[in-house]
């Protein structure tokens, strides 16, 4: 029931009624729609030189070849699978673990929600780039390592969040009188608390597929990814390792920055969306304007929406 | 003072979960790095240093425990090891000479994000609908999604190496860091300029629109409507009113991102060879240097948590709530 109301219909229809949500969407659906058709539409084998050392974009090779005369196109489709998975993967993994944590924490209370907190915070204050860096540095370099690091170092905000809204929905009524009826402990947590977090965790887990493939890029970046693996992380790295810029090869390198960039940038968009879903006073001025009241003062009154 | 007192044994705790992981990492992986390490150097060390090695990767006959307490003592004396690639350097040196670049320049980007960003979400909430307003939020949006190395990498293409009209790296033009005359000192900014800005460009975001969404909740508040009723210039219902309350988000923010400034600009410091800890971090990853690297991880974590501390600590001076026990 709760559900329903906070992120049913209503939710849907604002999402997909606005402008940036839907470019959102488009772009970031075009990306993974032929991301996953690369085995169909690739042109080349990503790996194996078949063109000149950095021939620029061409008919025969629409994006241009690499310092080791690879097809970029194919290089930019097979890699965007290889990222968007990981990215994904990484994404679900900290939202699980934080959410797992924020719940225990809010079902168990006492001592338990002590050391969780703690260790939260543990996670939180120790930086995490340096850490990353040195695990990978240790672990034999592919996409699992990058899995463990990342999910290991990324999940302890999420953690903090939702057990912070979980603790506010935990002093709202409705829980109260979910208590008093008699309720279970983990009922509660289930059907009362969980699917009222739905719009918090849907922006968490956005930022983190986000948070994900910029990491990802950046460890790829420093080599500290599988150099032989195409994704679009080391498509930089190898970019980079041939000087692909100062010897004027700028789509090696513009290609998979554009395509990590674009990615990201849907992502926000859509996650924007989520984020004014959550605070009915940043929805203020489109309601405003619909409702036909030019704003004449700086100040602003919270307009109150009809329940249709 | 409790408050102090209890943040103190956080950051205490905090230390040593960071040591802990610090002494497991190399003896826990898979594929026993340590080996591999001690193989390839034991050709070009002598004896002692070798020896030295093993007892760092636990490559001795020592029990876990009796090898745990023998780093702990190490870790309290100072002592962290000696560098690989750099021997017989002891890795503090290598670290001492690159905190104070790291510093200064996460500090002056930390600074130049929070007072531009929150000047332009400040303008964007106030002219709210404006063309700035709709322009600003998807533009920083945009800038902010593009991995920050490749931002960094294309700049310091055209500004550094077509345009040359700033240096290609490092701090300081001469082979020694220059003297603290006001040549010396604006040798020093001019080296600072571009990696600096361009970590300002891509944090720009999230301290313009925090700022601006904040400014949106002050403005709707009953005490604003009041200020402009008594009919109050506009400058200073913005200023005094509006911007003061407005600004604590981004002031509790600022404090969290002070505290990890010397976590080093890693990606920063490498697209401009910026001689802070995260050059030679990456440095370290280059030369396959494990003792450096540690090292560098373990003073890089013990100065982020000293920095926070230090923060927290300032917090209770400034802000009432944390001094009466409450969580701010």
């Amino acid at each position: 029931m709760a559900l329903v109301d906070t992120f049913g219909a209503r939710a849907r229809r604002q999402l997909l009624g606005s402008v940036p949500v839907t470019v959102g969407l488009v772009i970031l659906g075009a990306l993974i729609a032929v991301c996953a058709l690369a085995y169909w539409i690739a042109p080349y084998n990503p790996t194996r030189a078949v063109g000149g050392i950095n021939e620029p974009p061409s008919l025969a090779h629409l994006f241009g070849t690499t310092g080791q005369g690879q097809d970029v196109l194919s290089q930019f489709l097979y890699g965007g699978q290889n990222t968007l998975w990981v990215a994904f993967t990484i994404a679900v993994l900290t939202t699980l673990i934080a959410l797992v944590v924020a719940l225990t924490s809010a079902y168990f209370r006492g001592w338990a929600d002590d050391t969780l907190t703690l260790v939260t915070n543990v996670f939180l204050v120790i930086p995490g780039l340096p850490l990353v860096v040195v695990l990978a540095a240790f672990l034999p370099p592919g996409s699992f390592t990058i899995i463990i690091v990342l999910t290991l170092t990324g999940w302890a905000f999420g953690a903090r969040l939702f057990r912070s809204q979980a603790l506010t929905l935990r002093e709202r009524e409705f829980i109260a009188a979910a208590e008093d009826v008699g309720e279970s402990r983990w009922r509660i947590v289930a059907i009362e608390l969980l699917p009222n977090m739905g719009s918090v965790v849907a922006a968490y887990f956005v930022n983190q597929v986000i948070f994900a493939i910029t990491a990802q890029a950046s460890l790829e970046f420093l080599g500290l990814g599988n150099g032989g693996q195409v994704t679009w992380g080391t498509m930089l790295f190898w970019a980079q390792n041939t000087s692909a810029l100062i010897r004027g090869a700028w789509w090696t390198f513009v290609v998979p920055g554009m395509a990590i960039a674009l990615t990201a940038f849907s992502l926000a968009l859509i996650n924007n969306a989520v984020d004014e879903l959550g605070n009915p006073r940043l929805r203020a001025d489109r309601l405003l304007r619909r409702a036909g009241i030019r704003k004449s003062s700086a100040s602003l009154m919270t307009p109150v929406k009809r329940n249709d | 003072m409790y408050y102090v007192l209890k943040r103190l044994a956080f950051y205490l705790l905090a230390a040593f979960v960071a040591i802990t992981v610090n002494f497991f990492i190399p003896r826990l992986t898979p594929g026993d790095p340590a080996s591999t390490i001690v193989a390839t150097y034991s050709t070009s060390m002598n004896e002692e240093s070798l020896q030295a090695l093993k007892a760092a990767y636990g490559l001795t006959d020592e029990p876990l425990l009796q090898q745990y307490v023998h780093y702990l003592g190490n870790i309290l004396k100072g002592d962290f090891g000696r560098s690989l690639s750099q021997f017989p350097a002891p890795v503090l040196s290598v670290i001492s000479a690159g905190i104070g670049w790291s510093a200064l320049l996460g500090l002056t980007a930390v600074l130049l994000s929070f007072v531009i960003g929150s000047a332009l979400g400040a303008l964007a909430a106030w002219r709210r609908g404006g063309f700035f307003d709709r322009v600003a939020p998807p533009v920083l949006l945009f800038l902010g999604s593009f991995p920050y190395f490749f931002l960094a990498l294309l700049l310091f293409y055209l500004f550094c190496f077509k345009l040359g009209w700033f240096p290609m790296g490092n701090a300081y033009s001469s082979v020694n860091p220059p003297p603290f005359t006001l040549s010396g000192i604006g040798d020093v900014v001019f080296h600072l300029l571009m990696p600096a800005f361009t970590i300002v460009l891509v944090s720009l975001g999230p301290w313009t629109l925090n700022m601006r969404n904040a400014m949106i909740g002050v403005l709707s508040e009953d005490y604003l409507t009041l200020a402009e009723a008594k009919g109050l210039k506009p400058h200073r219902v913005l200023f005094d009113h509006a911007v003061r309350t407005a600004l604590l988000p981004n002031i509790t923010a600022l404090g969290a991102a002070i505290g990890g400034v010397l976590s080093g600009q890693l990606l920063t410091e490498i697209v401009f060879t910026y001689p802070g800890l995260g050059y030679a971090l990456m440095r370290a990853v280059s030369a396959v240097d494990y003792p450096l690297m540690q090292a560098l991880f373990l003073v890089i974590t013990l100065a982020v948590l000293a920095a926070n501390f230090l923060v927290d600590t300032v917090y209770v001076f400034l802000d009432p709530r944390v001094r009466s026990g409450r969580e701010a």
